[in-house]
């Protein structure tokens, strides 16, 4: 019988990151602008919070106050994300650089800032393994809000309080962008920045804000993965390239958050399902599994290229800078 | 009724053309500029003095004839790839795919040399090599265009996605032949016979990647510069519309490059497997296939130029590599210095493309 009670909870963890990572995508792209740092500015925003956290339990020692626990991994993580979007607005959006280059040179100086410190630290600790492990601070991040070992709570209750707040941002988000005065000028931003600006919309503002919160948000989705996911331990490239399958999420969900809080969980669902399918001695089997993830996005992408239904489509002016003068 | 209209303290207005020899003086400047805050960092982090970091990156390149044929190698290689994502980028057909074809081309050239070697003559098997990974490379790019062409279906994200689906593939294939069994790896494919591996020239084992890739070059700047297709794709690239008027076959055009796109970056892949690495691994790309982007984009599309810019790249992560290495550093030191120097050179391209007036002191309106 397959285990779902052990499967599900591993699916959401998994998913998890790929939401935050995704609903700061969508609220990005939803600007115009195609961030392909994402995946740079989560590893990021993971490595910040390991920062962050490593001196504070290096300071604090067994009295460590949880509140700080929590809060410092959080802001450093929040502040070095935030940095990453405002480099990406600032080349993009004032000097008018093209997106996709930005984009690309932001993941490779991210995932390099993320493994160099992430080097240091671990020749700092002295450690043997080659990993920083933050167990004080991952078990403030990991403990469930309220637990149980019915079949209830292992599904629905045992999470850390980031996996709600990634369903809750997202949810936000949504609608945010669907509901809202604010939501309808960034998509018109990111449709037709043109009209907006005609319109006495704040073209490069909304780029900003919306660019930065996408941000913060993507890099919460390394935090998470560092402090809850493996249990507070950093090694160098451990995130892998889960911030592309982000990006992918974002397609996938056709420029939905509130799609994405399930979406992200089948996509987690989908990474690890070749954990759980008995597949024989035949483990190469299982590395085809993983490629499903992105079939289906590309399934996706064509079904609603084809279909071309006006609200499936990308933001009209994604990947296009705007310059008023142009015109 | 006289209003007082805001006026900017910086107003911002294109640029008409600039002389070349401007334009590249100032991408100059961004990169001294980069370059000096590159020493800043490495002499926080690694507390030596900046002209003992300078000695350092030259070292890392030229420090000894094994390093100086290790630079041209990489050269070769990521400027192949540049090349070959060039026709698309002009075309703006957004090819970040190349990581994909590669990994598909050094796939297809892996099979080759594995399943044939000592079945037919090398020669033969060489041939085979070339043309298997150009024609993995040529289908791996062309899915995307297909698409492109009949339902305008986003190519950025869709060459992106088939990056992943060529890294599990390959990973596929790695477990199924590994060697030995439950390894996780090929290990060097034909290390006794050598069957497949491309032959060294002049004594000198990437002699023949350099030349070919030389060749290549020159022969992507006559098409791209000179042929009938070069002037489609620039048309394409400038107005669809326009050249829907003029009568091109824009799908066509789409299409029949992107072939060409990954096919480029397919032999690329087999560059890599066949003549330098000698083996297969999921990573074996080492991320060329975005860092041409870039390659590709500061060149401003012409290969000519992609030479200087492909070896900047490369002699910069090297040397960075070095410092790393020296310094006992994590080689990810590399990647930073490289995105500070990117960081620099996108933004100069401002610089370049528009001018800022400043707002003069009570100008008199006429």
């Amino acid at each position: 019988m397959f285990d779902f009670i052990g499967f599900i909870p591993r699916a959401v963890m998994q998913g998890t990151p790929l939401l935050f990572g995704s609903t700061g995508e969508t609220l990005t792209e939803k600007s115009g602008n195609l961030n392909l740092g994402i995946p740079g500015t989560m590893y990021v925003g993971a490595i910040c919070g390991v920062i962050g956290s490593f001196f504070y339990e290096q300071a604090a020692g067994a009295n460590m106050n949880p509140v700080l626990g929590v809060a410092i991994p959080l802001l450093c993580s929040l502040l070095g994300s935030l940095l990453m979007g405002l480099l990406y607005c600032f080349l993009t959006v004032t000097l008018r650089a093209n997106q996709n280059v930005t984009g690309l040179a932001m993941t490779t100086f991210g995932v390099g800032i993320g493994n160099f410190f992430g080097g240091s630290l671990i020749k700092l600790s002295g450690s043997e393994v080659p990993a920083i492990v933050l167990s004080n601070t991952s078990a403030l991040f990991s403990r469930p809000l309220i637990g149980g070992n019915s079949w209830f709570a292992k599904l629905f209750l045992s999470y850390g309080f980031l996996a709600y707040a990634a369903i809750i941002i997202a949810l936000i988000a949504a609608y945010v962008l669907k509901r809202t005065r604010k939501g309808l000028h960034l998509r018109a931003v990111g449709e037709d920045p043109k009209t907006a600006d005609a319109a006495g919309v704040n073209v490069a503002r909304y780029k900003y804000i919306a660019t930065c919160l996408g941000s913060m948000i993507a890099g919460l989705g390394g935090l998470y993965y560092i402090m809850d996911y493996t249990s507070g331990i950093w090694s160098s490239d451990a995130f892998g390239d889960r911030g592309w399958l982000a990006i992918a999420l974002v397609i996938f969900t056709i420029w939905r958050p509130n799609v994405g809080v399930l979406a992200s969980f089948l996509f987690g669902g989908l990474y690890i399902l070749h954990m759980y399918i008995p597949s024989g001695m035949n483990l190469a089997v299982k590395e085809l599994y993983k490629m499903i993830p992105y079939v289906v996005t590309i399934i996706v992408l064509v079904i609603s290229s084809m279909r071309n239904k006006r609200e499936n489509q990308p933001p009209a002016s994604l990947g296009i800078p705007y310059f008023r003068e142009e015109r | 009724m006289h209003e007082k209209t805001h006026n900017p303290l910086i107003h911002i207005s294109k640029r008409s053309a600039m002389p070349w020899y401007t334009a590249w003086a100032i991408r100059g400047i961004a990169l001294v500029a980069a370059l000096v805050v590159c020493a800043i960092v490495s002499v926080i982090v690694t507390g030596e003095d900046p002209f003992q970091i300078y000695a350092t990156i030259f070292e890392g390149s030229f420090g000894s004839s094994r390093k100086v044929w290790m630079l041209l190698q990489n050269i070769a290689i990521l400027l192949c790839v540049a090349l070959a994502l060039t026709p698309a980028f002009k075309m703006r057909f957004w090819n970040l795919g190349g990581e994909g074809q590669m990994l598909v081309g050094g796939l297809a050239t892996a099979a080759c040399m594995i399943l044939l070697a000592g079945k037919i003559p090398n020669w033969l098997l060489i041939v085979l090599m070339v043309a298997a990974s150009i024609l993995a490379g040529a289908i791996w790019g062309m899915i995307p265009a297909i698409f492109k062409a009949k339902w305008n279906t986003n190519e950025t994200l869709f060459t992106l996605m088939m990056n992943y689906v060529a890294t599990q593939l390959v990973a596929y294939f790695i477990i199924l032949w590994e060697v030995p069994k439950g390894a996780g790896q090929i290990g060097i494919i034909n290390q006794k016979t050598e069957a497949g591996w491309l032959p060294m020239l002049f004594g000198q084992k990437y002699m023949l990647n350099v030349l070919i890739v030389a060749l290549i070059c020159v022969a992507m700047y006559v098409y791209l510069k000179y042929s009938k297709h070069g002037y489609e794709i620039s048309v394409v690239g400038e107005s669809e519309r326009t050249a829907r008027y003029v009568g091109i076959k824009v799908g066509k055009v789409i299409i029949r490059t992107m072939l060409l796109s990954g096919a480029l970056c397919g032999f690329a892949g087999m560059l890599l497997v066949g003549g330098t690495e000698h083996t297969l691994t999921t990573t074996i790309t080492a991320g060329r296939g975005f860092t041409a982007v870039m390659v590709s984009w500061l060149a401003k599309f012409n290969p000519i130029w992609m030479v200087l810019t492909s070896f900047l790249i490369v002699f910069l992560s090297r040397g960075a590599g070095q410092i790393a290495t020296n310094f006992g550093l994590s080689p990810s030191f590399a990647d930073i210095l490289t995105g500070v120097i990117l960081f620099f050179i996108i933004g100069s391209e401002f610089f370049i493309n528009y001018k800022l007036n400043f707002r003069k002191h009570e100008a008199k309106e006429g």
